[in-house]
């Protein structure tokens, strides 16, 4: 498993983040970023993670975060920032991480090892 | 950047109040199997007649977006003109032993998951062109799946119009309160796509969201 800091999310660029997460997960690893993805980049590592399925080998990915907060300020609108705060997320192979629960507070999976 | 985004969409609406037109397109989103595709063929058979795809219980039945244009809702004296796009079923993993489950042969179900992955990536490519989406949710399904999440961020991050419909709830386990806890920031209109149930009060929120 890897927990993936702030401080290095904050250094990478979006396809920078998702080739890391994809290769980390085809590898069979459970990755956990404490600063998730924006949600362009959600979308942009599900269309990624479906170009990378094979058949036998690899059947995706299961993502799991909590829905954004969006907290834009009068001061980001005039400068053109986005006020989404993105949160905590974690994302495995669709094989081996399996959410047993989720709500807004809490996400419990259960992760097995070998298939 | 942002302020000449900003210009471009606030003289695209001006252009619109000017010209009097009230055109949008909709794209229908949501997880396999919620309903999406029953739900677009009762719109456009409730207001143009005819029907636009098949359906299935097997997950990715539609693994290609079908579009309905100039499809015309009159509701609570307001009239809106959609572009109806129903996109394959959101997932972020897909196997094709699952579909062999359902009793496909393993060729057939091979070929379903390839399909159904160009699927998704069809209605990710989609979200770019759209000016508003129904989100169709199961009602009997707990409704934080990534799937869900993911649209609603989107959808709010691109500041577009989401209507969240929470479908099947002709079944006895439906619970689209679940729902309104899950996302409180958005309307939520309970239908059922099949038996037609509440849909005039779907049709009356379409016109007033994307009207």
């Amino acid at each position: 498993m890897d927990l993936i800091s702030a401080e290095r999310l904050e250094t990478m660029s979006s396809m920078e983040k998702i080739r890391l997460i994809l290769s980390k997960v085809k590898r069979g690893n459970i990755v956990v970023l404490e600063l998730g993805l924006t949600p362009e980049e959600e979308v942009k590592l599900i269309e990624m993670t479906m170009t990378e399925i094979r058949l036998d080998e690899f059947s995706g990915i299961e993502i799991e975060s909590y829905p954004v907060k969006n907290e834009s300020t009068f001061l980001n609108k005039i400068l053109g920032k986005s006020g989404i705060k993105t949160r905590m997320t974690v994302i495995g192979p669709a094989n081996q991480l399996r959410t047993v629960e989720k709500d807004k507070y809490q996400i419990s999976t259960k992760v097995s090892v070998g298939d | 950047m942002s302020v000449i985004r900003s210009l471009k969409m606030n003289f695209a609406i001006w252009i619109k109040w000017i010209i009097g037109k009230k055109r949008a397109r909709i794209g229908i989103y949501g997880p396999p199997n919620a309903g999406k595709t029953t739900l677009a063929n009762r719109i456009v058979k409730d207001w143009s007649g005819v029907e636009t795809g098949g359906i299935s219980h097997i997950p990715h039945e539609t693994r290609r977006a079908m579009r309905t244009d100039g499809v015309v809702i009159n509701a609570n004296g307001s009239s809106v003109e959609l572009d109806i796009v129903d996109t394959p079923g959101m997932a972020t993993k897909i196997d094709f032993r699952e579909f062999m489950a359902y009793g496909l042969e393993e060729e057939e179900a091979k070929r379903r998951a390839k399909e159904a992955t160009e699927g998704v990536i069809e209605a990710i490519k989609w979200l770019e062109d759209l000016d508003g989406v129904l989100l169709v949710m199961d009602s009997t399904e707990d409704p934080y799946t990534q799937v869900n999440v993911t649209v609603v961020g989107n959808m709010e991050a691109r500041k577009l119009p989401l209507l969240i419909v929470a479908n099947k709830m002709d079944l006895p386990k439906a619970a689209p309160s679940r729902i309104k806890a899950a996302f409180p920031q958005h309307p939520i209109v309970p239908i059922s796509a099949l038996e037609g149930s509440n849909i005039d009060e779907l049709y009356a929120a379409i016109a007033r969201h994307f009207g």
